[in-house]
């Protein structure tokens, strides 16, 4: 495919199915870096499929999908692994951190696992925590912080990579609206100022406000409202 | 909103012109709309009228700029009653979007193209109020906030009508 000028991630003409149910059905999708795009859609619409799909957790029936340049059918198991470890970060609805590590090792680990020494590493997390507004809560574990605090030192661990995309799936789904504003606020704050871009999923449209643009997914098939106007 | 009651309420903390009150006015709730003078002067002369006020003084010079304005004990029983009186909940049974939606619906035109282009016209509305809660103080945030739920409301609305639109097509074509 020829990717739209200027893109970091793009797909065109996506498909999915899971068994007799279609997913996607020729959805497409462009990002930039630096910009915020929301996928809305109902339930049930696609949108966490294809940011599945996007993000290489899913890998589609048909279709083609292009991260800086390269087709990501072309790239093997171990390369998609090491692109959503080093150049791509996640948050989704429930923090998902590791209940046995402290906050500070939650957020460390992505920069352990690519082999950052342990003293370098936690340095690193502790000012993405400050940027988050929680180095306080380095040393206590996930369960002795509150959900917004959580899903604060889960954002950081998404960016401490500096990740070129960062994926969010419904990242205030579990949050009252004060907290979830935060942290959209935080998260979109600091993902701009690396240049970072992300992907929004929310059925929220106070949440959508923070982005740039909207694409809207309906029975798999993608509508991006900028450029439909 | 009432005007006559707003500019009652900040008359309470003591005696003021009219530019005084526009000013105070606009500072705490003109935001978007700060009001007229002519707007000041004609709801002052109303509250004059019906006692709710008193000219607690005239400035040399003359003209209805320069009188000094006191509230009346009637004045302040009537702010009471109006922050006791709970305001009407609007209730927006007349919607253009649903006449639109229908009509969309009736002439076999595409209605989830309408819902979908006015979905992008809230978000559009709600990127504007967004950002500017970002940048402002508490009052900002509040204001923006009252408006930001009210838009979500409508996206709630469109949401909901985009998923029935096919029983509603079935409907509307009996």
């Amino acid at each position: 495919m020829n990717a739209p000028a200027g893109s970091l991630l793009a797909a065109e003409a996506l498909r999915k199915t899971y068994g007799p149910t279609v997913a996607l059905d020729g959805a497409e999708f462009s990002i930039h870096a630096g910009e915020v795009v929301a996928l809305m859609g109902p339930s049930g619409s696609g949108k966490s499929t294809l940011l599945h799909c996007l993000a290489g957790i899913v890998t589609p029936d048909a279709g083609s999908i292009v991260y800086a340049g390269r087709e990501m059918a072309t790239m093997n198991d171990a390369e998609r692994s090491a692109l959503r470890r080093s150049e791509f970060g996640f948050v989704f609805q429930f923090g998902q951190l590791v209940p046995e590590l402290t906050c500070v090792e939650n957020v460390a680990l992505p920069l352990r696992l690519n082999g950052t020494s342990r003293k370098e590493a936690e340095r690193t997390a502790l000012d993405w925590m400050q940027r988050l507004e929680v180095d306080d809560l380095g040393r206590k574990r996930p369960g002795e912080v509150s959900g917004g605090q959580g899903q604060r030192v889960a954002v950081a661990r998404a960016l401490v990579t500096s990740p070129r995309v960062l994926f969010a799936d419904e990242p205030t789904g579990a949050l009252d609206s004060l907290n979830g504003e935060r942290v959209m606020e935080l998260l979109t704050e600091a993902a701009r100022s690396t240049n970072a871009a992300v992907v929004l999923v929310t059925h929220e449209a106070r949440v959508a406000a923070y982005s740039d643009r909207e694409i809207v997914v309906r029975d798999g098939k993608s509508r991006d409202m900028e450029r439909a106007v | 909103m009432s005007i006559g009651h707003t500019l009652l309420g900040l008359l309470e903390s003591g005696p003021r012109h009219g530019y005084d009150l526009k000013r105070a006015f606009d500072e705490k709730f003109g935001h978007d709309r700060p009001l007229h003078y002519g707007q000041v002067y004609s709801t002052m002369s109303r509250l004059l009228k019906n006692g709710l006020v008193e000219v607690d003084g005239i400035e040399a010079g003359g003209g209805p700029e320069r009188k000094r304005y006191a509230i009346t004990d009637a004045g302040v029983t009537d702010v009471e009653k109006w922050l006791a009186t709970p305001e009407k909940p609007e209730e927006y049974l007349q919607s253009t979007l649903y006449t639109k939606v229908v009509l969309a619906l009736l002439t076999h035109r595409n209605a989830a193209d309408i819902l979908d282009s006015q979905r992008s016209e809230h978000l559009r509305s709600m990127r504007i109020l967004t950002d500017r809660k970002r940048r402002g103080d508490l009052a900002d945030q509040l204001v923006c906030d009252h408006a930001l739920f009210h838009l979500e409301a409508d996206l709630r609305w469109l949401e909901l009508t985009a998923a029935r639109l096919d029983k509603l097509r079935t409907e509307v074509s009996k």
